[in-house]
């Protein structure tokens, strides 16, 4: 993966207004893969009986880090847009802890890449696990 | 033959119903964050995400963020099922607004699964969303969700998404 590859990710994730919204920090970045954290914040609590961050936040991190695996993707071109995300929520973050996805490019065709992610808070079990299909621009590769 | 009660004042009726959404609402953080509103008509919510240049992802287009149309669409999901949960609480009077606003009071569903389509991209201005009960048992309900901008037709994200009712209460764990 190329260096301006690499920095095309990164501002990609710092550029966005949601995503500096949220607060999302890039944790790294690979060939077809990302890693983004979301640090707790009382602004995206869904439930203010339990403290626990809202569904929504977790999507939108989700998202990110599955679009940035695709950016990073050497098949695939420096954009690229969501064509469908399933979301399975496991259980609630713990409040307080922040959250971290990891996103994989599980198959890049020419127009569409597939892929898979996961979400951690800091104990051992998934928060949430995520689904999604994204488009792929031309002009990727080599 | 004991006639009928006497049907309460519109006045009263309609208070009651904007102040107990507005409780709804109003207790959960993240709805303000986002700046979701919501308009109502008799018991239909429609959702507005109102634009704001903090919604953008792609700053080229501009198109709002994946991210923000899921949680929209979320929260108007996740909203229309609790409004329909406490309709006829609300109404019989079982359940006051002032209750609601009372963080530890309401239980919400919790998601379990959530799946937006994505349609178009979403143009910088604003969008709308209603949610439509489609089951709703006492474990489990599945809601829809669509989400539009200029036209009502012309839907720019689609969700549906499954949630676990709260236990009704006095069932503690």
């Amino acid at each position: 993966m190329s260096e301006s590859q690499i920095a095309a990710v990164r501002d990609f994730i710092t550029d966005l207004p949601y995503s500096r919204a949220l607060r999302l920090e890039l944790g790294g970045v690979g060939p077809g893969w990302a890693e983004l954290s979301m640090p707790y914040h009382a602004d995206l609590v869904g439930d203010p009986a339990t403290g626990v961050m809202h569904g929504g936040a977790v999507s939108a991190l989700m998202d990110t880090t599955c679009g940035a695996a695709v950016m990073a993707h050497p098949d695939a071109g420096p954009g690229t847009a969501t064509l469908d995300l399933r979301i399975d929520y496991m259980r609630g973050a713990v409040p307080g802890q922040a959250v971290r996805a990891r996103a994989t490019c599980v198959r890049v065709t020419r127009s569409i890449a597939f892929v898979q992610a996961s979400a951690y808070d800091e104990g051992a079990d998934p928060i949430a696990t995520a689904t999604g299909a994204f488009t792929v621009m031309a002009g990727g590769g080599a | 033959m004991s006639g009928r009660a006497r049907p309460e004042p519109m006045q009263v009726v309609k208070q009651r119903r904007d102040a107990t959404l507005e409780a709804l609402v109003g207790r959960v953080p993240f709805i303000r964050t986002l700046g979701v509103v919501f308009e109502r008509r008799g018991d239909e919510l429609t959702a507005i995400l109102p634009f704001n240049e903090r919604l953008i992802g792609n700053p080229l287009l501009p198109a709002l963020h994946g991210g923000a149309t899921a949680g929209f669409l979320e929260v108007a999901a996740l909203i229309e099922l609790t409004w329909t949960q406490l309709w006829s609480d609300v109404e019989s009077g079982r359940v006051s607004p002032e209750e609601l606003a009372d963080a530890r009071a309401l239980r919400m569903p919790k998601t379990v699964d959530f799946t937006v389509d994505y349609l178009r991209s979403g143009l910088p201005r604003d969008a709308y969303a209603r949610a439509r009960v489609n089951r709703s048992g006492r474990r489990y309900a599945s809601v829809h969700v669509e989400g539009w901008q200029d036209n009502r037709g012309r839907l720019f994200a689609q969700a549906t998404g499954h949630f676990v009712m709260p236990d009704p209460p006095g069932t503690d764990d």
